[in-house]
């Protein structure tokens, strides 16, 4: 695919594309459901891209080849959902820790445990926080649509990059498997090797790749620096949407597959009377907590709503500071909420605020 | 007088951290000639593993990476795959190589990556203080066999370079240990051999080194040597177990 | 010419383990009663004339503590 008109694509196969057009080098990977158009797009286009495409024999194996790869300097991501996701946190954990740069597509499905194949949110802990041992945290970014996933895409490799750090792109099924009509971005090269990349040394000091500090200092050391990064992220990267927030009296924190089901039930809330508005945050990690207590302003209530049993609406009551009351609804298991059974959600709150 | 031994180049100046006589000191010490020998310390990106020899990147003077427990032969895919230009080389012990990692391991060696394994099997866990490893001997005592590794309770010591010689992918597969001058001689062939199955593309190169660990096997460094040559290499007998170069001769080609 | 070799030790890298020792064939080497920063015996040459400069010691040696040195009519360097 070559021309920039618009094209009608699968969720999974444009976000693969996009990272292609992104420059990205090497995709290491392991099938599993429902990213599985991902590493099939790959196989298939990368490598007549000039790229390197491997199957790996696990998550464990594939997250550690991403380490290896981004190590010697090469742009690198892999894709997973949920429980394939969980093996790769001992390697996401070594390569934050490590400084290396690389995107992590974590297309969620149900859980715990082998769960299921259908959408789901309830991954979202385990991408905001960290997820794997230590102190560290990943640049999570949610898109909501088709052409946002390609956008988000297509942008987390200089992410990766600015802050030598693992970008997560934490989708969902829905958007995985859904078609939209998407405009693709330019074809863009990668950059050379940075000096830290080992690439053989030549006449040059060794270079080391490496997340073990024996001696606690200089391991706190590293912790504070990786964290001053964090700060900077928090300054320049907090990215959301808000949608009808001026004088909105209900608020409704949604992210992903959900905001947009959202936005069609407050389409219709608003038509019947309801001063509604949803505040969307893209970046899950760096939170937009300044954003989200400036579109709170004037709620009388906050509704968080989540394909899960309430994760990300911790982040919403720690981002207003109890200024407003915070409920909570949500599907999950798989379960995608209607627009129906969100309006009469949004009735509900409604009617019963404080 | 003329200086006729030398410290290799491909080692820094940073003493090793081993136990007195524990021979992982030649081991590196060997590999690092062969790093002279083939010019390729420029080059070369060597993988660091989980365990005694963690700290091996602040001994070669050459790119490395600290790998995961076990993921050092995926972490040394994802370097070659990108960068088939460099030799790349992990060194791992037998607890990461043989149980945690015996996945990966098995696997490069199955796609026959272009990459070479140094591979230091002592029969034990050095670094954690002397557990049960993969590669323990029967009725070997460890801090987690008290009484001797039995058959029925801990299973069998991993012959891991009789498993290797099955895959087509791997290339060079020997056997070798240090205990002696002209051991010493034979594991440098088999490591210039193992770099050789890189350098020509022929698939994976591993080298299991029979090594001592004095202090876990609650030995001196002479009686430890003895050990390997009396009990290990009954049970781990030393050879070249597959050679690319003997397939070349038999296939004619 | 009979050819003579010498054994010059460094102190600090010698962790006393008598590899050297007892791979010596001319019996050359022991552990001195001196202790190194690190509280190990160090290797010294107790029979210096006997050396040779055969080098088993420096193959032997985990820590590279030791430099042979050779004179007079010899082979190359192992």
């Amino acid at each position: 695919m070559t021309t920039n008109a618009a094209k009608l694509m699968k969720g999974n196969e444009a976000i693969a594309e996009a990272a292609i057009r992104a420059g990205c080098q090497a995709y290491f990977g392991y099938p599993i459901t429902p990213q599985n158009e991902i590493p099939d797009y790959m196989a298939k286009w990368l490598p007549k891209a000039g790229g390197v495409f491997l199957q790996a024999e696990s998550e464990l194996a594939a997250i550690n080849m991403v380490y290896g790869a981004a190590g010697a300097g090469s742009r690198v991501m892999t894709s997973s959902s949920s429980p394939g996701i969980s093996l790769m946190q001992e390697g996401l954990s070594y390569i934050a820790c490590a400084e290396l740069p690389c995107v992590v597509i974590n297309m969620v499905r149900s859980g715990p445990g082998l769960g299921g194949i259908l959408p789901a949110q309830s991954d979202y802990f385990q991408a905001v926080k960290g997820g794997g041992h230590g102190d560290y945290k990943l640049l999570v970014l949610a898109p909501a649509t088709v052409q946002e996933a390609v956008d988000i895409t297509y942008a987390s490799f200089q992410l990766a990059e600015k802050y030598r750090n693992p970008v997560m792109i934490l989708g969902d099924g829905l958007l995985g498997q859904m078609m939209e009509s998407v405009t693709l971005p330019k074809v863009e090269s990668p950059p050379s090797p940075p000096d830290w990349a080992t690439t053989g040394r030549q006449k040059g000091k060794p270079r080391i790749i490496n997340s073990l500090y024996i001696e606690g200092d200089v391991m706190e050391k590293r912790n504070q620096h990786i964290f001053a990064k964090y700060a900077h992220m928090a300054e320049d990267e907090v990215r959301f949407e808000k949608y009808h927030t001026d004088g909105a009296r209900l608020l409704v924190a949604a992210y992903g597959s959900t905001a947009r089901i959202a936005k069609t039930a407050i389409d219709r809330a608003r038509a019947e009377g309801i001063p509604v508005g949803l505040f969307r945050p893209i970046s899950l990690y760096p939170f937009p907590n300044d954003a989200l207590r400036k579109a709170a302003a004037e709620a009388r209530v906050v509704l968080t709503l989540e394909m899960s049993m309430g994760q990300m609406v911790d982040d919403v009551r720690l981002s207003l500071e109890g200024r407003v009351p915070v409920v909570f609804y949500g599907r999950t298991g798989g379960v995608v909420p209607t627009p129906k059974e969100i309006l009469k959600e949004l009735h509900r709150v409604w009617e019963n605020r404080a | 007088m003329r200086q006729v031994t030398a410290k290799p180049k491909a080692l820094t100046n940073a003493p090793f951290h081993y136990c007195p006589g524990c021979t992982h000191g030649i081991i590196h010490r060997l590999l690092a000639e062969t790093l002279d020998e083939f010019g390729l310390t420029e080059n070369a990106i060597g993988i660091a593993s989980v365990g005694c020899s963690v700290f091996a990147y602040d001994y070669f003077n050459c790119d490395m990476q600290q790998a995961a427990h076990g993921r050092a032969p995926a972490v040394a895919t994802g370097i070659k795959r990108v960068r088939p230009q460099n030799f790349v080389f992990t060194y791992q012990g037998d607890g990461d190589l043989g149980s945690i990692g015996i996945g990966e391991t098995i696997h490069a060696a199955n796609r026959g990556e272009n990459i070479t394994i140094i591979f230091v099997n002592n029969a034990v866990y050095g670094m954690t203080g002397g557990q049960m490893a993969p590669t323990t001997l029967l009725g070997q005592k460890s801090s987690t066999t008290p009484t001797g590794r039995s058959i029925g309770e801990h299973g069998y010591p991993l012959p891991v370079s009789e498993l290797l010689q099955a895959l087509p992918g791997a290339a060079y597969v020997a056997r070798t240990t240090v205990t002696s001058p002209s051991q010493i001689r034979i594991t440098k062939r088999a490591l210039a051999q193992a770099f050789q199955a890189q350098i020509q593309g022929r698939g994976l190169g591993l080298v299991e080194i029979l090594s001592t660990c004095p202090v876990n096997w609650h030995m001196d460094p002479v009686e430890a040597l003895t050990f390997i040559n009396e009990e290990m290499v009954a049970q781990f007998p030393l050879g070249v177990f597959k050679d690319f170069d003997e397939e070349v001769a038999r296939d004619g080609k | 010419m009979r050819i003579k070799g010498r054994v010059d030790v460094e102190p600090e890298l010698c962790k006393g383990c008598g590899l050297c020792v007892a791979f010596c064939p001319r019996k050359v080497l022991a552990l001195a009663d001196e202790v190194n920063s690190k509280g190990y015996r160090i290797v010294a040459q107790v029979k210096p004339e006997e050396c040779n400069g055969c080098t088993i010691c420096a193959q032997m040696c985990p820590d590279i503590a030791l430099t042979v040195w050779r004179s007079g009519r010899s082979k190359e360097a192992v």
